[in-house]
């Protein structure tokens, strides 16, 4: 059984590529003790009480290091958060002592949970409704987090200023860092139809912490423009690739998660994607690092 | 500028009530309505929240086929919405919202298949106990037998059922085989998760009566007579050795007396 309670040590992770940890890849990871960097997992997967999650995470955590990623706290509600929902997430900090705590800019609670990550207006309003609510996680977790850049299909006639102006203030008021999410980028950029070489170049990557990749579906809107849908079901497309080495050139190298949560492939499958960003990112090693913050 | 939680409340229903359409503020890059955009969130929070009951449903599915279980599901879905952002949780309701749904009144037995797939992943879930085995109980002396309290494991479910729902859950597992069941009889199930592995087991007649009696916190005694009186060929015994070598009694003390020890 996993010692709940027994007191790990905090491990940072490696600038190096990880991937995100799914239940059919436990029994490979245990048996090949594959040689990547580390794994993410979803916290809201390990927020049962006890069982196999728990018994293998803890096996795994053992012999690699995590990162944790909240997908359900909904910082971006003008709703206050749910203390419950803080204390897990403080608890499975405690418990697994994970390398880096990300969640999203976004909101998926309002009265019932939508499991979606749903957009915010950016806006003094909203500015102020984020930055107090991050530092209540950082107060009750104890830990710095990561804010990840979102995924947008609209926007909204409310905001007055640009994703990045208001990630630069987030971070300047509550010294919060940020996962930075090339496929967002790519895919709210092609959706907004703005640039998203120009959105990495204001980029704040100084406060960058980990980076994100992974696969979206191409549809369109209705009017004759694509929409692209962060959907994490198939292989890096080869425009986050190239987007991807665009921000280690800026960033330095900087460590790299593979996310792939629907139509989850082979095991061999995923370790490939992973291996290639870990080649990318090696090509980036000899450059420096030129980011101070966001570390652990 | 509306206050954002204005936006969101908007936003909100509009995503729980297609009729409504998209509010009012939400533009496309054209700064045009976006009805197509504002679409894909309402199809995501559809999809992933009848997915998640898939995944937790899964023998359920076999039984109706995708296209059922997802029109059921979704339907489910916007009747009763997962109130926390833990979906481990989300589904209690589930097998209630089965046995009224009308279009699935002729397989009666659903529910219970969904109530044995619910206690399933309960189980799975639940904290971790250290089972006690059979040396536990060699001390205890014959006259105290009748006084023993037992605890049981966390995960430990009951299940009663006038169909045989386990019958029918196992033969639709993956690997099952389908035959013929004849439906008017009546099966319980133990649900339980000692290590590892969730186990369904049969419980013989009057075993339901005598466990549930267990978990209220009656002596062995009292729980014996409450099967006995479910069961007249009730079977203390084996009953007793069943949930001990289902590995589901954690703990054990003597009534009156205090704790053993």
């Amino acid at each position: 059984m996993d010692g709940a309670y027994r007191r790990r040590e905090a491990r940072p992770l490696p600038i190096r590529a990880g991937v995100g940890l799914k239940p059919e890849h436990y029994g490979a990871i245990l048996d090949e003790a594959p040689d990547i960097g580390w794994f993410e997992v979803h916290a809201e997967n390990y927020m049962g009480a006890g069982g196999p999650p728990h018994r293998y995470l803890g096996a795994i955590r053992d012999r690699y290091p995590l990162s944790l990623h909240g997908v359900g706290l909904s910082i971006g509600s003008a709703r206050p958060l749910d203390r419950d929902h803080l204390k897990r997430l403080k608890l499975l900090n405690e418990r697994y002592q994970p390398g880096l705590f990300s969640e999203h800019l976004a909101w998926s609670t309002h009265e019932v949970f939508f499991n979606d990550l749903l957009p915010v207006p950016y806006n003094a309003d909203s500015l102020q409704c984020v930055a107090d609510h991050i530092d209540e996680v950082q107060e009750t977790v104890g830990r710095q987090m990561l804010l990840e850049n979102p995924s947008t299909y609209l926007a909204f006639s409310e905001s007055t200023m640009s994703e990045i102006e208001f990630l630069k203030e987030i971070v300047r008021r509550t010294g919060c860092g940020l996962l930075l999410d090339v496929n967002n980028v790519h895919v709210s950029a092609t959706n907004q139809q703005s640039d998203a070489i120009a959105y990495l170049d204001a980029f704040p990557v100084e406060h960058v912490g980990e980076i994100h990749l992974a696969g979206y579906a191409p549809e369109d809107d209705g009017k004759g423009a694509p929409l692209l849908i962060d959907a994490h079901d198939r292989p890096i497309d080869a425009m986050v690739w190239s987007l991807y080495e665009h921000a280690l050139r800026r960033a330095g190298p900087v460590p790299t998660l593979v996310e792939w949560d629907n139509d989850v492939p082979a095991w061999p499958v995923l370790f490939a994607e992973a291996q290639r960003a870990d080649a990318v990112l090696a090509g980036f090693a000899t450059a420096g690092r030129r980011r101070h913050a966001a570390a652990g | 500028m509306r206050p954002l939680g204005e936006v969101q409340a908007a936003f909100a229903a509009a995503l729980r009530n297609p009729a409504i359409g998209p509010p009012a503020g939400v533009v496309g890059p054209d700064a045009g309505p976006a009805p197509r955009r504002f679409a894909v969130y309402r199809n995501n929070v559809s999809v992933s929240l009848a997915n998640a009951l898939a995944s937790a449903f899964p023998v359920v599915g076999r039984i109706v086929g995708a296209e059922f279980f997802q029109a059921m599901a979704r339907t489910y879905v916007v009747a009763e919405p997962p109130r926390s952002p833990v979906l481990l949780d989300y589904g209690a309701t589930f097998a209630d919202f089965i046995a009224s749904f009308a279009p699935a009144a002729s397989l009666p037995y659903l529910a219970d298949v969904a109530r044995i797939e619910r206690a399933w992943r309960e189980a799975y879930h639940a904290a971790d106990a250290v089972p006690l085995g059979p040396a536990d109980f060699a001390r205890i002396g014959e006259a105290e037998i009748p006084r023993l309290t037992l605890k049981l494991h966390p995960s430990a479910r009951i299940l009663r059922s006038p169909y045989p729902a386990r019958t029918i859950w196992t033969m639709n597992a993956i690997d099952g085989v389908i035959e013929p069941v004849d439906l008017s009889l009546a099966e319980d199930s133990l649900i339980g998760r000692p290590e590892a592995e969730v186990e369904v087991r049969a419980v013989p007649p009057g075993g339901a009566d005598f466990i549930d009696a267990l978990f209220a916190g009656a002596p062995l005694g009292q729980s014996a007579a409450a099967g006995l009186a479910a069961a007249r060929e009730f079977d203390i015994a084996a009953n007793l050795a069943g949930l001990i070598g289902a590995g589901l009694v954690i703990d054990l003390s003597i009534a009156e007396g205090g704790a053993l020890q």
